[in-house]
């Protein structure tokens, strides 16, 4: 259960009287610095708008079907989101809240991410084992990288050059040239590489391994695994345990690892890469992100239709907030 | 006599030439690699179809072959960053033919791996074949027991279901929904009394109890026939009537499909039916849409124009268990990549949420069981509850105790 602590009970109450109907207006209306949550829910086909200040549900979004991996542009504006039953990627304008576009994404998108300046989107297109390469200012695919079976994981460095995919059947880590859309590196990890993500620094991309239930440290200067996290929650079988989302904290002090089925988030030392806690959250936690301060980590629960908030200082779950049906990702606007 | 099909997959192998090409500056990590070849053989014999007695049950054309053809191509694509060239070769043996023959010739061509689509005698016939020893040989369709309990090869590793897994993994759930009372009514087909022992035996394991256990012989009509319902629907209640209503669950055992079908909604009491048909215990079918499946659902029906069976994903799990090894040893080895398959580290992941490893004791491979309607997925076992000292999986199918197979 989620530790309800006293403060947040006394906000919760100063909120309630901000009422579902106007709650959506303010919203629209709330200033910069408000940080706006965005949620996917899955079988909900909808997105679900949390303020996170107040952690009240604000709007409830209808989108294509099967919404899943979703991504903010650089400048908050718009958000992506992987329809996969669509078949395509729809555009979401983070202010009047609709949807205002579609681009193409190849059969059964699942995850994607934006180049930190904006102009592109790199998609992972599992039904031919291609990353595909939008270009945002015309919405054209522009290219297509072949890479290994079911590519799923989509990562970009933060000097923008690096691209990294995970295939989650050849069990790689792709490492993609940019600007030549050439394969530099393939790094073969544990079984079913669900996600990727570079430390800020760029030194680093830890990959999750869903059914090997590791997470590989890759050093980006050498392509070398550098350190294999594993993880063992006393009780739990060791296949309940399924690394997914990965978030590490900008000073790469800590690195938050979704477990799946195991109802957990770890936390682990990102310098000495020792598993330091497990948090308890909902059922089957897939997908995780930070507030912009990274006070709180927002995580997706897709079995108990909820979210959990947990607070980063203290490594508490102080709450969790009922969306749509089967969240699955997750995107926070500043 | 046999003939041999060289399919080297033409279009497959194109693609990998120019990806080696485009990709050369990625193949830093495979330059020090070596270089390997690993042919793969796929060796089954003609039979005519069975027919289904349900229409709506899709035309099986080459079943099998197209799992392999399937897992062939992600081999390749994985190899081709690793400079690991796969190909397979498909040996249909005649419905008279000699498997023993065909099995021969292509050891003494050179080959090691084979992916087994054949029944259990012919499995058998190969497996003590001359050279059968230096190859490693992958039973991806025969389920019976005796290949799991007493006659076990060091070369044989099974990616079939066996028996018992179907069997316990149905057990289990009619326990876990407190249906403990069970109508056992078996066919008089071949197979049938085999199903209907694992049937008991899986009863017996779990606390479940056979209340009535009958045999039913039907001789098989013409699927089609005219005001055909009429007949059944007064057969059926006759037939199950004998057992009244104090059950909880008829299972069915109809290996050939000649009545089971008719059961549903037409026994004496008002019984859910499970078994061969009704709810039915499977490594595959295409109702499976979790753990991302639909990805491979729709690759092979982009393939093979068809949905993906049982056999196909038996031999699918065969060749990319192959090429996982292959892949994590950097050998094509049959002792190299044996040592691997029974090792710790070996784990496949095969749309079902869990790895798929290999028990030591017996080389068959551990795997939940599906359950399901034509229609849809019901459930997937092993069931909540039912624990295992080493791996929840191994609460299905014979464990190491229960055998007399120990190989090293």
């Amino acid at each position: 259960m989620p530790d309800l602590s006293m403060s947040h009970a006394s906000r919760f109450k100063r909120a309630l009287p901000a009422a579902a109907s106007i709650a959506a207006l303010l919203a629209i209306a709330s200033p910069a610095g408000a940080q706006t949550v965005f949620v996917s829910n899955e079988k909900g086909n909808s997105i679900t708008v949390i303020d996170a200040k107040t952690r009240q549900v604000t709007a409830t979004i209808p989108v294509g079907e099967r919404p899943r991996g979703i991504a903010l542009s650089p400048d908050g504006k718009t958000l992506y989101i992987c329809a996969s039953d669509e078949d395509h990627i729809e555009v979401l304008d983070t202010e009047s809240l609709e949807v205002t576009g579609t681009l193409p994404s190849g059969p059964d998108p699942e995850l994607m991410t934006i180049a930190p300046d904006g102009s592109r989107l790199y998609a992972a297109n599992e039904d031919d084992n291609l990353v595909t390469v939008i270009d945002l200012a015309t919405g054209d695919a522009v290219a297509e990288v072949q890479v290994g079976v079911e590519p799923e994981g989509m990562a970009v460095s933060p000097d923008g050059k690096t691209i990294v995919n995970t295939s989650e059947t050849t069990n790689m880590a792709h490492f993609i040239d940019a600007d030549s859309f050439e394969i530099v590196a393939n790094v073969l990890v544990d079984q079913r590489p669900r996600f990727a993500q570079f430390t800020d620094d760029g030194s680093e991309v830890w990959v999750s391994a869903e059914i090997g239930g590791t997470v590989s440290v890759i050093d980006v200067a050498t392509k070398e695994i550098k350190k294999k996290i594993s993880f063992s929650v006393p009780g739990l079988q060791p296949e309940a345990i399924q690394p997914v989302g990965i978030r590490i904290t900008k000073d790469r002090s800590k690195a938050f690892v979704a477990l799946g089925p195991a109802n957990r988030v770890a936390v682990v030392n990102a310098q000495t890469f020792e598993v330091e806690k497990y948090l308890l959250v909902g059922q089957r936690v897939w997908q995780l992100a930070f507030t912009p301060d990274e006070s709180e980590l927002y995580a997706t629960n897709g079995v108990s239709n909820d979210v959990s908030v947990i607070d980063v200082a203290k490594l508490k779950t102080v709450v969790s907030i009922p969306v749509g049906s089967f969240p699955w990702g997750v995107a926070i606007k500043p | 006599m046999s003939f041999t099909i060289r399919a080297m997959a033409k279009a497959a192998c194109a693609a990998v030439t120019v990806a080696v090409a485009a990709l050369s500056p990625g193949a830093a990590s495979a330059q020090t690699a070596p270089k390997l070849d690993i042919p793969i053989v796929y060796i089954t014999r003609a039979e005519d179809a069975r027919l289904s007695l349900s229409f709506v049950d899709p035309d099986v054309k080459e079943p099998g072959v197209w799992g392999a053809r399937l897992a062939l191509k992600d081999n390749q694509t994985t190899g081709r960053f690793l400079g690991h060239s796969y190909s397979l070769i498909e040996v249909v043996v005649p419905e008279d033919g000699d498997v023993t023959a065909a099995f021969e010739k292509e050891i003494a061509a050179g080959h090691r791996f084979f992916i087994a689509d054949l029944a259990h005698d012919d499995l058998l016939a190969i497996a003590q074949a001359d050279g059968a020893s230096d190859t490693l040989i992958f039973n991806g369709r025969a389920g019976e027991t005796d290949l799991r309990t007493e006659t076990c090869f060091p070369q044989v590793f099974h990616t079939a279901l066996s028996l018992a897994m179907r069997a316990d993994g149905l057990m289990q759930f009619l326990v876990w929904k407190r249906w403990p009372d069970i109508f056992l009514l078996s066919g008089s087909g071949p197979g049938d009394p085999a199903y209907a022992e694992a049937m008991r035996k899986a009863a017996r394991k779990f606390g479940a109890e056979i209340v009535a256990d009958e045999t039913y012989s039907y001789s098989p009509i013409a699927r089609r026939t005219d005001s055909g319902h009429i007949q059944v629907q007064t057969q059926m209640p006759v037939a199950t009537q004998g057992a009244g209503d104090d059950y909880d669950v008829l299972v069915v055992a109809d290996e050939n499909d000649t009545f089971g079908e008719y059961l549903p909604f037409n026994t004496y009491a008002p019984r859910p039916v499970a078994g061969t048909q009704g709810l039915v215990p499977m490594a595959w079918h295409r109702v499976q849409e979790q753990w991302g499946s639909t990805q491979i659902q729709h690759r092979f029906e982009k393939q093979a124009g068809r949905w993906m069976e049982e056999r196909d994903y038996g031999a699918w799990l065969g060749v990319r268990a192959i090429g996982e090894a292959v892949t994590r040893t950097n050998s094509a080895d049959p002792a190299k990549i044996r040592a691997y398959l029974r090792s710790d580290d070996f784990a496949l992941g095969g749309f079902k949420g869990v790895g798929l490893s290999f028990r030591p004791w017996n080389q068959q491979m551990r795997q939940p069981v599906l359950l399901t309607n034509k229609r849809i997925l019901v459930s997937v076992s092993p069931q909540p509850g039912f624990l295992h000292q080493r791996n929840r999986l191994d609460s299905l199918g014979y464990d190491k105790p229960e055998t007399s197979c120990d190989l090293q």
